[in-house]
């Protein structure tokens, strides 16, 4: 048991780190992540969502009913994201400033939703509860290092403190909306180019936008991309069938043919 | 290039690296203005940006062991365009940058020439003023007298010094935003404090007609960008509520800034602008219309180059729309029945 609690821990960190490999929640990771300690701070207030939005529904998984999941899981991530906005905002107003309207939409993050339906809905509490942490300390690193990186090219800062030489002309660009994109596209072409896992690179097995990989999906989406591998698969056998059958059909007739030119 | 189709033929002596020889061609009277103008380190400034964007190409294609393109001389065109578009007094690395943000970032990781989307030199033009504003925009080398009696002394002068009178001269474009009335004639010669390569509206109108006299651009692009661009300052002035403009504001708006130098240059480049009639006039247009709305309203006096990258980002879209049916087929791709 413990053992698989670490290895939880191990795979939200780096097997599949939610950032670097899933590369999910990016619109908060791309606007918030301007210096380190913002990345920091977003990062550990999804982690306390994430940590416990995993234990209450994995202790409800047996009393939520299928069909409304989506809603339940809902309503009780976003209690837990009011909580950990209302601390922010008593405790550390600073930061709720900074981070404005990605602490509440920290509801709609897609690996709160994505790791509710498809670990926590599923293992008991325990492993539940790694996974959070888990997922969260992953989130909080990647977060930490995007942010670290922009402000120390972007502002010569680390951490708010000067670290740069003085000679050194911070990079303006890099801590506003376009130098979110320089780093991370950097980012996945090194993942790319070194073949590092990331959901950038995987082996396309369809013409799904998710390439067939359904290792990396949860929820209604991957039902819905799931039905329609099935389907694409389904309509390929039947056109190759056809085409089979075709072909026999029409070697039999020239057969045939020949035969009666024979006879 | 062994891929033969069938007769007729047109046969065309044009090729990337004859373009590319006529475009360099094409921007020596500008360049060797600003040298004139600005002394020994515009022409440093011009030399490491053309430097550096070469090198790059090469560093880049070698490492990734892709066929070397250096010899087709785009990337010097690059570089050179770069150069025309900075400041006299910034300091040497910002070529550098500039330089391989232009060929690596915005050329090379998009497949190299002909796949990038936007124009190289002012993606990075448009990258180093987001990034060190005051260095791009708040520090003008200033220009006295050139032409006068001891006009030879004063350009040796200049040619002999690195440092520069760096008096926050107002660039005339920044003059007209702030309601003032500039010298016409000073502007359309290039006498006044600007980029290197953007000052003189004669040695640019020189560039374009030997352009346009070998075939490698054609005027329309040019000659629409600038039209709109001025009809659009005086429609955006009205609704702006700044009464009628003068013309002195309209012409300083053609003479002064960099819209000469980018609708001859930079809006013309083969690969991000369309290729169809119709796209050309929508695309030229756009330009204009959104050259004027950022002089007029935006913070900043300069427009033209944000104008000309954002409607690079169109070209696929306004080519997708003019793109002209063959004969004997219709708009939806079928055959005509």
């Amino acid at each position: 048991m413990i053992k698989k609690a670490l290895e939880r821990l191990w795979n939200g960190i780096f097997k599949e780190n939610p950032i670097f490999v899933l590369m999910l929640g990016m619109c908060a990771t791309l606007a918030v992540t301007t210096n380190a300690i913002n990345g920091l701070g977003m990062g550990l207030s999804t982690m306390a969502v994430l940590i416990m939005s995993n234990l209450m529904i994995s202790l409800l998984r047996k009393i939520i009913p299928d069909g409304v999941r989506m809603p339940a899981y809902i309503v009780i991530i976003a209690s837990f994201v009011t909580i950990v906005q209302l601390l922010i905002k008593a405790y550390i107003p600073s930061l709720d400033k900074s981070l404005g309207i990605f602490i509440p939409l920290i509801v709609v993050n897609c690996i709160i939703l994505g790791r509710a339906e498809s670990y926590a809905s599923k293992n008991n509490v325990f492993l539940s509860l790694f996974d959070g942490i888990g997922m969260g300390l992953g989130f909080t690193l990647a977060l930490t290092i995007l942010g670290l990186v922009r402000e120390l090219f972007g502002s010569g800062l680390a951490f708010g403190i000067p670290v740069m030489p003085d000679f050194y002309e911070p990079i303006g660009i890099l801590v506003m909306a376009p130098g979110a994109f320089f780093v991370l596209a950097i980012l996945a072409a090194l993942q790319n180019k070194f073949k590092a896992p990331s959901a950038s690179n995987v082996e396309r097995k369809s013409d799904l936008a998710c390439g067939g990989n359904c290792d990396g999906c949860a929820g209604m989406t991957c039902a819905l991309n799931h039905r329609q591998v099935a389907e694409q698969t389904a309509e390929k056998a039947r056109q190759l069938a056809e085409e089979r059958a075709r072909i026999a059909a029409e070697k039999k007739a020239a057969k045939e043919q020949e035969g009666g030119e024979q006879g | 290039m062994t891929n033969i189709s069938v007769s007729p033929h047109v046969r065309s002596g044009l090729s990337t690296s004859t373009v590319m020889r006529d475009v360099a061609i094409a921007l020596m009277p500008a360049l060797l203005f600003g040298v004139f103008v600005f002394g020994l380190r515009a022409l440093i400034i011009i030399a490491i940006s053309a430097v550096t964007c070469v090198l790059t190409e090469y560093v880049y294609e070698r490492l990734m062991k892709l066929p070397v393109t250096v010899a087709d001389g785009s990337a010097l065109v690059t570089g050179l365009i770069l150069a025309m578009n900075l400041p006299s007094t910034v300091p040497f690395w910002v070529p550098v940058m500039g330089g391989v943000f232009a060929i690596l970032f915005v050329k090379q990781l998009f497949g190299g020439i002909g796949q990038n989307f936007m124009n190289p030199a002012l993606a990075a033009r448009c990258f180093l003023i987001i990034s060190f504003p005051a260095m791009m925009g708040g520090n003008w080398q200033a220009v006295g007298n050139i032409f006068g009696a001891d006009a030879f002394a004063g350009f040796a002068q200049r040619m002999s010094t690195l440092t520069v009178d760096a008096a926050s001269a107002a660039t005339p474009l920044a003059v007209l935003q702030g309601g003032g009335e500039v010298d016409l004639l000073q502007a359309f010669l290039g006498i006044h404090s600007g980029c290197i390569g953007e000052t003189s509206s004669l040695a640019i109108l020189i560039g374009a007609v030997y352009m346009i006299a070998r075939g490698v651009i054609s005027p329309r692009i040019p000659a629409v960008f600038v039209g709109s661009a001025v009809v659009f300052a005086f429609l955006l002035n009205l609704l702006a509520g700044n009464g009628v403009p003068s013309v002195n504001y309209l012409v300083g708006q053609i003479v002064s800034g960099g819209l000469l130098a980018g609708a001859v240059f930079m809006a013309t480049d083969y690969v991000t602008s369309p290729i169809t009639r119709g796209g050309q006039w929508i695309y030229a247009i756009l330009l204009g219309f959104l050259t004027a709305l950022f002089r007029v309203f935006g913070s900043s006096a300069e427009g033209a180059s944000y104008a000309i990258i954002i409607g690079n980002t169109l070209v696929p879209l306004i080519e997708r729309v003019t793109m002209p049916c063959a004969f004997g087929s219709s708009h939806k791709g079928g055959a005509v029945k």
